[in-house]
């Protein structure tokens, strides 16, 4: 049993309802007691959806526990889908049912719905909300997408694929957690980026039987058609390795497409951290290379859309944690290559450029494209690398960052503070432990100690402990935060109402870095208020305990951390454990302590630690403001 | 999928006055009793008043995740303030018998209570998967107690969604400390209010019982878990909720007596509380009077302007607290509202009964929810505002009817004089609000 207040995920129904929310034509029949119906108003009000979750509940009672809890799960079924309509159902058992063990997918086999039902596993005393999110979206994308392939056109291809691919076990998923696409991020395979577009290999596995691909020139190049055969065969051994790599040298002789290239946008859902803005964000980008948006998926699918996923090129990922799973079998089965950069920042942004443009097939773009202000700006550019340099920056260097939050989201945090914002990472960590791989390599990088913990308690006792001047985090750490007197921005899910702002905010693309600028940087004490506060600290309004003067008049919530008679910690319902002993502070003179006090809070618990270090490692019984400034010297080397 | 669902006569004769149906009389009025989705909270959501009410009790949630995801999302979506109540969340190797449950749940007893020494009272509180694989937190309970007398006492109920709808979790957590209630020692009579109140309207209450003569009043649940009331033979006990069915059961076990009332919403609702107080007491009509007629003019007089803009207003409810008929009866008498449907999630005859008998004869009850027939005949009946859960609010809007919380019913101080017209003012709001916006 693990002893929590609060959450960073919720069920892996959440994340099932999540994905059904997002789409069209989609019902979820949830055998759940009375009770679980809370979910809905996760979005209807902290998303204010205008309309309910297409879900049904059976909300079962005790009184149903003791007669026959599959027959109303049956009748629920039967009148869900005669209310509703729907073009596709899934069926599961939220945590509860899944202990009585109804068996809601072979109920649903027995009822014969004249639509398809897919039946989803989701074990709640395993797994969480990201995790439902993409197993219930990889089931949707296998049943539908093979389904349709298969049934309609007879694609021998896509026949291929659903032998190499046998139904998997209940509840296991293929590689989860090995999506690797930060590990790619990072260090691009050479694979990857020499890819070819999948626009030949498309006309040649579809064969004849698109006539917009026939009259294609390329569909003349035939030596895909072999290779596309031998993909077939040592596919157990390779899957990945399909007729689209293969063609990879010929894409870049090859002669224009006479159409433009198409992606799939993978990923948003419902309830998702800015997904929609981020969405909007990465339609423009992509339309502006030249590409065209053939499904996005889920928000806003229809299952017919799902059908048609495989006619892409290839699929862009925008949220690995949700379509990871989904964009690899993808691959798999019709060969659609995947994007592996999350498009969050400025210099992630240009990444993400030049990879859709590799997977498309289209020349390597301006290096500086994207920003604004140089040359021919364009119309979509960031401001962000020119407030960086900007001077009036120029006090953002080296603050210290504490980011915290779902892996695709702290990774790209991290890159963006570090490069883009000059800052200086202090801690990283994620509550996605399917991510944990990502988060420890990226943090080995940086040289900061990983943080894999969804206890919110852990994640205050490291901010504590880091000494950050801003934490990059989610409504948990804003909270954390905020009672340790720390700026704060929140970057992540879980979410809030205030994360669905009136206003276009997406994270991603180049307007996404703007507003991250502006987000980071707001609640940051500006450059020549932090100097004043240095200089006249005992200024009755620009003191320690004074918020800063452009978030209004008022105290911080809580004193320095290291007062440990009054630590944010002790707020907390289980009190982490005291700081790290500082209040020992034996040996302190009385004016190297008042000296001490003069240095800024939030620095002020790393300089008492380093200066007792100092003084122990030399054997001194006693610090002196001498001793204090021996130390500073040391340390800043 | 049809408007059958619509009961026969109502949309007809909601337009001009209400034409009087055949009904039968009051006690035996007929309720529409539905079997279907419903669109309700468990009982754990109680929580989330009860660990703010009792200062030195703690709420351990024994459950799943989706009980620590509930319990934050309705609580306000992350308050993140101090919570005395946290989720001891079953995983896997619980389930499998790896790991021993009851182990498990003794060392989370055993870290919470080393962590938060301040704790005097700890629920261990069931839910939904703790009572299907059966495990047995009154066992549970009184091994802890063992344990931890007499620093901390541990009491358990349940809480789940298969055994309680939202406030019925107040009732089991009220029923649990009953037998804990020590023995009432005189034999003189003695007051009991039972239902968790704000801090404020207690107070109220305690003064107005004292200006009437009445000196002995204790409040259940109490403000501090080791000031608990005593309770027997002599007690009466008047129900500030009309949630309580299962703690009046127990009260009644120790001997105590119900006092029949309707429910203090109102400056009607609440002098006829209080006077059934009175009346059991023996208070002198002409003292009563003059201990409650200022504050119930006052109360009147609150009421007023409210009563210009909501007086032939529809208001339907849907189902949520039990609150409903209560709510409905003080909105028709004293504001002047017509009433459409109004639903509870369960009518307890006997407690609901001076409620009923106040009730104009051709209100439509209903009892228990299927939520999509309903929402169908809140569609046809279109009121003028909608009171209801979170998860129906939003999407109402967006269809044009106007809505009112019900979560903010029990989140806000509404019993008593002083607060009369607040209720009053918290149904008024949203269409205040519609007539104010031009978007």
């Amino acid at each position: 049993m693990q002893l929590t207040v609060w959450t960073y995920e919720g069920p892996p129904h959440v994340g099932a309802m999540r994905v059904a929310t997002a789409m069209e034509g989609v019902h979820y029949v949830l055998h759940a007691p009375q009770g679980d119906t809370y979910a809905d108003l996760l979005f209807t009000m902290i998303e204010r959806r205008d309309r309910r979750p297409p879900v049904t509940y059976t909300t079962f009672e005790a009184r149903d526990l003791g007669k026959d809890t599959a027959a109303l799960f049956q009748t629920t079924l039967r009148e869900a889908y005669e209310r509703f309509r729907p073009e596709a159902v899934l069926v599961g058992a939220s945590c509860t049912a899944e202990l009585i063990q109804d068996d809601p997918a072979g109920l649903a086999k027995a009822a014969g719905l004249p639509v398809p039902v897919i039946p989803l596993e989701l074990p709640s005393y395993q797994r969480k909300e990201n995790w439902g999110a993409a197993e219930t979206f990889y089931q949707i994308v296998r049943t539908l997408a093979a389904g349709r392939d298969a049934a309609a056109d007879g694609n021998p291809s896509s026949s291929e694929g659903a032998t190499r691919h046998p139904p998997l076990p209940a509840g296991i998923s293929p590689a989860r957690g090995e999506i690797g696409g930060f590990d790619a991020a990072a260090n691009p395979s050479p694979q990857a980026l020499t890819q070819s577009p999948r626009l030949q290999g498309c006309s040649l596995e579809d064969g004849g039987t698109a006539g917009a691909r026939s009259i294609s020139p390329l569909v003349g190049e035939m030596p895909g058609r072999a290779e596309g055969g031998d993909a077939g065969i040592d596919s157990s051994a390779e899957p990945e390795k399909t007729a689209a790599d293969v063609h990879g040298e010929a894409a870049h002789f090859a002669p224009r497409e006479v159409r433009r290239p198409t992606c799939n946008i993978l990923g948003p859902t419902a309830l998702g951290f800015r997904h929609r803005d981020d969405l909007v964000e990465i339609r423009k980008l992509l339309g502006a290379i030249g590409i065209d948006v053939a499904v996005v998926a889920p928000l806003g699918a229809s299952p017919a859309d799902i059908a048609r996923l495989g006619e892409a090129d290839f699929n862009v990922v925008l949220y690995p944690e949700i379509a990871g799973v989904a964009a690899k079998w993808l691959k798999r089965s019709f060969g659609q290559e995947f994007t592996t950069v999350v498009p969050i920042g400025f210099g992630a942004t240009q990444d993400f450029v030049a990879e859709v443009r590799r997977l498309a097939g289209l020349p390597e773009a301006d290096e500086r494209q994207g920003e604004k202000g140089e040359g021919a700006s364009t119309e979509a550019g960031s401001n962000l690398p020119w407030f960086s340099r900007s001077v009036d920056s120029t006090y953002l260097t080296g603050k210290r960052v504490f980011v915290f939050g779902d892996a695709t989201h702290a990774l790209a945090a991290a890159r963006v503070a570090t490069e883009e914002f000059g800052f200086t990472l202090c801690g990283l960590g994620t509550y996605a432990r399917e991510f944990a791989r990502d988060i420890r390599a990226a943090a080995r990088e940086y040289g900061v100690e990983p943080l894999i913990s969804d206890d919110y308690l852990d994640v205050e006792q490291a901010i504590v402990a880091a000494q950050p001047e801003l934490v990059l985090g989610t409504q948990m750490e804003r909270h954390v935060a905020k009672r340790l007197g720390i700026a704060c921005a929140v970057i992540s899910a879980p979410v809030h109402v205030q994360d669905y702002p009136a206003r276009h905010s997406p994270q991603m693309g180049f307007e996404g870095a703007n507003v991250l600028w502006d987000t980071w940087v707001h609640p940051l004490v500006m450059g020549l208020e932090e100097h004043l506060l240095g200089m006249f600290r005992d200024d009755f309004e620009f003191n320690d305990g004074a918020k800063p003067s452009h978030l209004g008049a008022g105290a911080r919530v809580a004193a320095e951390p290291e007062t440990s008679a009054a630590p944010a910690s002790a707020a907390a319902p289980f009190p982490a454990a005291a700081a790290d002993g500082e209040t020992i502070a034996l040996g302190w003179l009385t004016d190297a302590e008042a000296e001490l006090r003069k240095i800024p809070f939030f620095v002020r618990g790393k300089a008492r630690r380093n200066t007792e270090k100092f003084a122990l490692e030399r054997g001194l019984s006693e610090i002196t403001v001498e001793t204090l400034y021996d130390a500073k010297a040391h340390y800043s080397r | 999928m049809t408007g059958a669902a619509v009961h026969p006569g109502r949309a007809a004769s909601q337009a001009q006055g209400r034409a009087a149906s055949p009904m039968a009389g009051c006690a035996e009025r007929p309720i529409l009793r539905e079997r279907g989705q419903r669109e309700v909270f468990c009982g754990l959501t109680g929580i989330v008043w009860l660990h703010r009410k009792i200062q030195d009790a703690f709420f351990l949630v024994v459950g799943s995740r989706t009980c620590a995801h509930l319990m934050q999302s309705a609580a306000g979506v992350m308050i993140f303030a101090e919570p005395r109540f946290a989720t001891a969340v079953m995983e896997e190797r619980d389930l499998a018998g790896l790991a021993d449950a009851n182990e498990e749940l003794d060392a989370a007893v055993s870290r919470l209570v080393e962590r938060r020494p301040d704790i005097r009272m700890l629920f261990l509180v069931g839910s939904c998967p703790s009572e299907v694989i059966k495990l047995d937190l009154s066992r549970a309970a009184a091994r802890l107690s063992e344990r931890y007398a007499p620093d901390v006492r541990i009491l358990n109920y349940s809480g789940s969604g298969i055994e309680t709808t939202f406030t019925q979790g107040e009732d089991n957590c009220l029923a649990a400390l009953v037998p804990q209630l020590p023995e009432a020692e005189t034999t003189s009579p003695q007051l009991l209010v039972v239902g968790a109140l704000a801090d404020v309207v207690e107070d109220q209450f305690a003064r107005l019982f004292s200006a009437m003569g009445i000196e002995t009043v204790r409040f259940l649940p109490p403000r501090k878990a080791r000031d608990l009331p005593p309770v027997g033979p002599s007690t009466r006990y008047l129900l500030a909720q009309p949630f309580l069915g299962e703690t009046a059961r127990c009260l009644e076990e120790r001997g105590a007596g119900r006092i029949a009332a309707p429910f203090p919403l109102g400056a009607e609702g609440t002098t006829l509380w209080l006077k059934a107080a009175a009346d059991a007491f023996g208070v002198d009509p002409m003292r009563f009077r003059s201990a409650t007629a200022a504050a119930e003019a006052r109360a009147k007089r609150a009421l007023e302007p409210y009563r210009a803009e909501l007086s032939g207003r529809s208001v339907f409810f849907f189902p949520d607290s039990q609150l409903e008929i209560p709510l409905a009866r003080m909105l028709s008498r004293e504001l002047g509202m017509a009433l459409t449907e109004v639903g509870t999630p369960y009518l307890h005859r006997q407690h609901a009964a001076e409620e009923l008998a106040l009730l104009p004869e051709d209100v439509f009850l209903s009892e228990g929810q299927d939520v999509d027939r309903q929402l169908e005949r809140a569609r046809a009946e279109r009121p003028d505002i909608t009171v209801c859960g979170l998860g129906l609010a939003n999407p109402l809007e967006a269809e044009g009817l106007t809505t009112k919380w019900s979560i903010e019913l029990l989140f806000t101080p509404i019993q008593g004089y002083e607060q009369a017209g607040d209720l009053a003012g918290l149904f008024a709001r949203p269409l205040d609000r519609k007539t104010r916006l031009k978007v």
